[in-house]
């Protein structure tokens, strides 16, 4: 059993408050080899403002850690709290009016919708949390990833860091409390995954968002203030 | 709700551009314009068989009673811009000098008839041409037998009651003569105006007044049913329904076929609704999942996908509604030579029918797919391989059970017809599925002795077991409907004209006396006539049932209390006819001769309410005969046989004093000896029925020109299925084809896969369809239809063989593109 907490100095101006506290969390599946458990037993909290790069083998766990995280999955034991509220003691939809209102994502394959516009794509967080300035805030927040004048192209319109920086202009648009970013470099070249890295991170300082970030890029794990390793499902370092 | 249906509106619109909903929408609106079309169609065609009904009755509604008809009936009928007719029927004797014959005289008024044709020659027997209006004052128009049973000829001066009048035309047919032998004593037309002079309506006189009203289809209904309402008693109402027996079976057996053929178009459509909501989904669950991500809850996304499928309804509605308008006024224009009369137009009523078609096959085909939709689990957008949990089988396949069971009650609306259905699709999908599990399990066990194309395809097939299921049934049932189509169809509608040969008799001849039965029997096949059965003819009243007395009956319907008041013509029988089928109880067997048995037709159970068992008394010739219902018997009215509604058991009445009566095809140049015959027996009552006989032929072929155009927008409704059968495996193929190309197969080994994948799927489809062709066949020809049925070979070489071409053709037209894709665009893609 490993329970570790990670103290490495933070990057982003500090904070006391806690954003995300994990406790024992374990997430074990049915398997036609037996019972597989892929996050063992995992603990640790984050402040907010931090960034935290969770990395490891191929296998390891992240991807599921980060689901558990976001409440996308649910744990078998153990709990999240996300600002404040026990997500194991959320249903499906309170997960997902949590999420709306502190929860941002980035994905490895962008996950735009590709029947609507860039404009459209961030607009969508704004408009499922309600609110009414949905076109003007979205229309800023694409300015800000330097994509103000793609508003009306369609994702197959766009390259894919253009893509990748639609995805990052609607994961910060709801200013959420954390950004949660699985590979968002992975699809991405060296020279691109390095742009779309600074702008998270410039992002990250100017809302002072927390962002969790799961990535096999070194370069990128190296400038967040918190590694958090994973071996086997368990946490290591 | 407004956040979901901007959405809804937003993503809809940019769906639609990215060809995103193209199949679900074109699937629906084919099957919308499948469905209006027919009704539209039907409508129309449904409207101009009852114009042609209506003209045995001369009118679309007739009122019959013993006394003057009251004046405010015409005024509200005038109010609603109905066409009416007078008429005065009395029975009396007409004189030509000394020559005399009991006559039944039709008195009528300006505008008779409102429908159909008097035809007049200056003849008799000879083809008549159409009169110019009504017989002027002091004119008679005597009918044939009339005129040679008093010796009479155009320009004869006849005496009726006290008033004298001028032959001035023969009476060939008028409408409303009608199939049934009421009326024994020939008849003779004349005005109204001259029925004071004749001085033949006193206290006592047999007489009856009859109104007649005609008008366009709705104001009539509503008219109708004030007249139900507002009639005196003892007025009789007679419409279409209940004017000839014949044409009501030949409307009735039309509007079946076409009930049966739009069904399978709607069930068709409903396939392929089912298998494009299933694309539509599949190919959503990224965004739902998505969504669900950036914070939508589950009722949210649910209430997004409901508004799209009703707005997508809407559309499929509008734009089905306007093709099925636009192909079936095309489909008339274009055989509108053929039709041979004017369509009435078409009313609005099959809008409604398109759009709760629409929402119906869409909650119960599409629906439960996009309640999977809603429930796709959030890690799908880390995971692509995470897809909805399996849904409970009530919720997959209860909407659907419950939409088909619907429609088909909705459209058939009787309820044998609607569990002879339900049972037939039933088996026939399981007897599909479960043969097509077999043949995909057997075809997979073969692949190990075939080339690497072949091996590649069929190992398709076996893996992708449930859905190569699917598409066999999806397959299957469109070749099905083709085979019906291009073999089948032909062969029903040839035989349904068949049931009305031309040698069908068109001549009755009632009142044969027993003394020279033999010697007019021979008389008439002198005469080139061949007879059909001679049956006995007995007239009698009925006085009691059950020993309730006549006057005290009471009937659940109306025509009931018609039925038992009128005279009866019976007759006795041993053997059961081939034009009859006994519906409950047994014919009666020789040990039971002699027996107080009945048997009754189905018309007369019906509108009495009569049981196997019940006692029917009956005045024969003053003597009280009273017997048992044996049995109830479905008569075929159209083989234009002697039928009749109460059959005695032999023994019973046999000594009882009656004439005979029988039918002969003459051909028609052979009409004029029957004037002679008239002559030489005059007591013998002729009865031509040509006319009758070409009315229900015109119904027919109408009904047969309709039914096959009704298969046309069927044919579309198969052609979608495929389409969108093949659509359903095309993303799945298009990463399969890319895959295989970055492993070095040549496009023509993919190619040549997918062929043999779709050559083998098209040749079982095409197995089972002839299958179920030759089954579906059978049954319309047997139950619907009630004709015979010859099993058609060709159904099963056809069957394979064309299922191979067409379904490895359509799947090379669909996969073309897919295989011609880069594999590194698809593979980038994801």
């Amino acid at each position: 059993m490993s329970q570790q907490h990670a103290t490495s100095a933070q990057a982003a101006p500090a904070s006391l408050e806690v954003v995300l506290k994990v406790e024992n969390l374990t997430k074990q599946v049915s398997s036609p080899e037996g019972l597989l458990t892929i996050v063992r037993d995992v603990s640790f909290a984050i402040e907010a403002g931090e960034r935290v790069a969770i990395v490891g083998a191929s296998g390891a766990g992240k991807s599921t850690l980060l689901a558990l995280l976001a409440g996308l999955d649910t744990p078998t034991s153990g709990r999240v709290l996300l600002a404040g509220t026990d997500l194991t003691s959320l249903d499906e939809d309170g997960r997902a009016r949590l999420r709306a209102a502190r929860v941002g994502f980035v994905f490895q394959s962008f996950h735009l919708v590709p029947a609507l516009t860039a404009l459209e794509n961030v607009m969508l967080p704004l408009e499922l949390a309600g609110r009414g300035d949905a076109r003007r805030t979205a229309r800023d927040a694409l300015d800000r990833v330097g994509l103000g004048s793609r508003t009306g192209h369609y994702p197959r319109q766009l390259s894919g860091g253009e893509q990748q920086r639609v995805a990052m202009a609607r994961a910060f648009v709801t200013q959420p409390a954390v950004l949660f970013a699985d590979e968002p470099t992975g699809n991405l070249d060296t020279a691109t995954g390095g742009r779309i890295g600074d702008l998270l991170f410039d992002m990250n300082a100017n809302s002072r968002t927390t962002v969790v970030l799961v990535t096999h890029d070194n370069t990128l794990a190296a400038r967040c203030g918190r590694i958090l390793r994973m071996e086997a499902g368990g946490l290591v370092e | 709700m407004s956040r979901a249906l901007a959405l809804a509106l937003r993503t809809l619109g940019r769906e639609w551009r990215s060809g995103e909903l193209g199949v679900l929408l074109l699937a629906l609106t084919i099957a919308v314009a499948a469905l209006t079309g027919v009704g539209f169609l039907v409508g129309r065609i449904g409207a101009a068989v009852d114009l042609q009904a209506s003209e045995v009755l001369a009118a679309d509604v007739r009122l019959g009673s013993p006394q003057p008809i009251s004046d405010r009936y015409f005024d509200e009928a005038m109010a609603r811009g109905i066409r009416t007719a007078r008429g005065i029927n009395l029975l009396s004797v007409v004189f030509n000098g000394e020559e005399s014959q009991l006559t039944n005289v039709r008195a009528v008024g300006e505008g008779f008839p409102l429908r159909g044709k008097v035809l007049v020659a200056n003849e008799p027997f000879v083809t008549g041409v159409e009169a110019n209006g009504i017989p002027g004052r002091g004119e008679a128009w005597p009918d044939s037998k009339l005129l040679v049973a008093i010796g009479a000829q155009v320009g004869s001066q006849i005496s009726i009651g006290s008033a004298s009048f001028r032959v001035t035309r023969v009476l060939i047919s008028r409408p409303d003569q009608g199939g049934s032998f009421a009326e024994l004593a020939p008849s003779l037309i004349m005005n109204i105006a001259d029925v004071p002079s004749t001085e033949l309506i006193q206290p006592g006189s047999r007489v009856s007044y009859v109104a007649l009203f005609a008008g366009a289809r709705d104001s009539i209904g509503d008219f109708k049913e004030w007249l139900r309402s507002s009639r005196q008693r003892g007025e009789r109402l007679l419409d279409v329904n209940q004017a000839s027996t014949q044409i009501k079976n030949a409307t009735d057996r039309a509007s079946r076929f076409l009930s049966l053929a739009s069904l399978v178009s709607v069930l068709l459509c409903s396939i392929a609704v089912a298998m494009s909501a299933r694309r539509y989904v599949q190919r959503h669950l990224d965004a739902v999942a998505l969504l669900k991500t950036l914070g939508a809850t589950r009722a949210f996304t649910l209430s997004v996908s409901i508004l799209q499928l009703l707005a997508i309804a809407i559309i499929a509605t509008l734009v089905g509604s306007a093709l099925g308008f636009l192909s079936q006024e095309w489909l008339i224009r274009a055989i509108r030579g053929l039709l041979n009369a004017e369509l009435p137009p078409a009313d609005l009523k099959p809008l409604l029918v398109g759009f709760i078609t629409a929402v119906a096959v869409l909650a119960g085909f599409a629906l439960p797919p996009l309640l999977q939709l809603s429930r796709v689990p959030t890690i799908r957008v880390l995971r692509r391989d995470v897809g909805p949990p399996s849904p409970a089988v009530m919720l997959a396949f209860g909407p659907a059970v419950f939409a088909v069971a619907f429609l088909i009650y909705w459209v058939v609306r009787e309820w044998f017809l609607f569990w002879v259905f339900t049972a037939g699709l039933v088996g026939f999908l399981a007897l599909l599925a479960i043969t097509g599990y077999g043949l995909v399990a057997l075809a997979g066990r073969l692949r190990g002795s075939v080339g690497v194309s072949w091996r590649y395809g069929v190992a398709n097939l076996s893996r992708r077991r449930a859905e190569s299921l699917v598409q066999i049934v999806a397959f299957g049932t469109g070749i099905m409907v083709l085979l019906l189509l291009g073999l089948v169809r032909n062969d029903l509608a040839n035989d349904w004209k068949l049931s009305l040969p031309t040698d069908i008799p068109n001549f009755f001849f009632i009142n044969i006396p027993n003394d020279t039965r033999d010697a007019f029997m021979s008389d008439l096949t002198a005469r080139g006539a061949q007879p059909s059965r001679v049956m006995p003819m007995i007239r009698g009243r009925l006085i009691a049932i059950n020993g309730t007395p006549n006057d005290r009956l009471r009937f659940r319907r109306e025509d009931g209390e018609e039925f038992a008041g009128r005279e009866q013509n019976l007759t006795w029988a041993d053997q059961l006819g081939p034009d009859n089928r006994v519906t409950e109880g047994q014919w009666w067997t020789p040990e039971m001769n002699g027996q107080h048995l009945v048997s009754i037709a189905t018309e007369f159970q019906e509108s009495m309410g009569l049981k196997l068992g019940d006692k029917m008394t009956f005045d024969i010739a003053g003597e009280t005969v009273e017997a048992t219902i044996a049995n109830f018997r479905k008569v075929k009215w159209d083989s234009f046989q002697p039928n009749f509604f109460i059959v005695f058991a032999p023994g019973v009445i046999d000594n009882t004093a009656g004439t005979y009566m029988t039918s002969v095809h003459f051909p028609s140049g052979e009409a004029k000896s029957l004037a002679s015959l008239a002559r030489k027996y005059p007591s013998v009552s002729i009865f031509d029925i040509q006319d009758l006989l070409d009315r229900v032929r015109s119904v027919i072929d109408k009904a047969v020109l309709a039914v096959q155009s009704v298969f046309l927008f069927t044919l579309f409704a198969g052609l979608t299925v495929m389409m969108a059968a093949v659509q359903a495996s095309r993303d799945e193929r298009r990463y399969e084809s890319a895959m295989l190309r970055t492993l070095g197969a040549s496009r023509g080994t993919v190619l040549q896969g997918v062929l043999a994948e779709f050559v083998t799927l098209g040749a079982l489809s095409g197995l089972l369809a002839s299958l179920g062709a030759s089954l579906a066949g059978y049954f319309v020809a047997t139950r619907v239809l009630e004709m015979k049925y010859g099993f058609e070979p060709n159904v099963w070489l056809v069957g394979m063989l064309g299922g191979a071409l067409l379904v490895a053709f359509s799947g090379w037209l669909a996969t073309r593109s897919v295989i011609n894709t880069p594999p590194v665009t698809t593979l980038r893609a994801g």
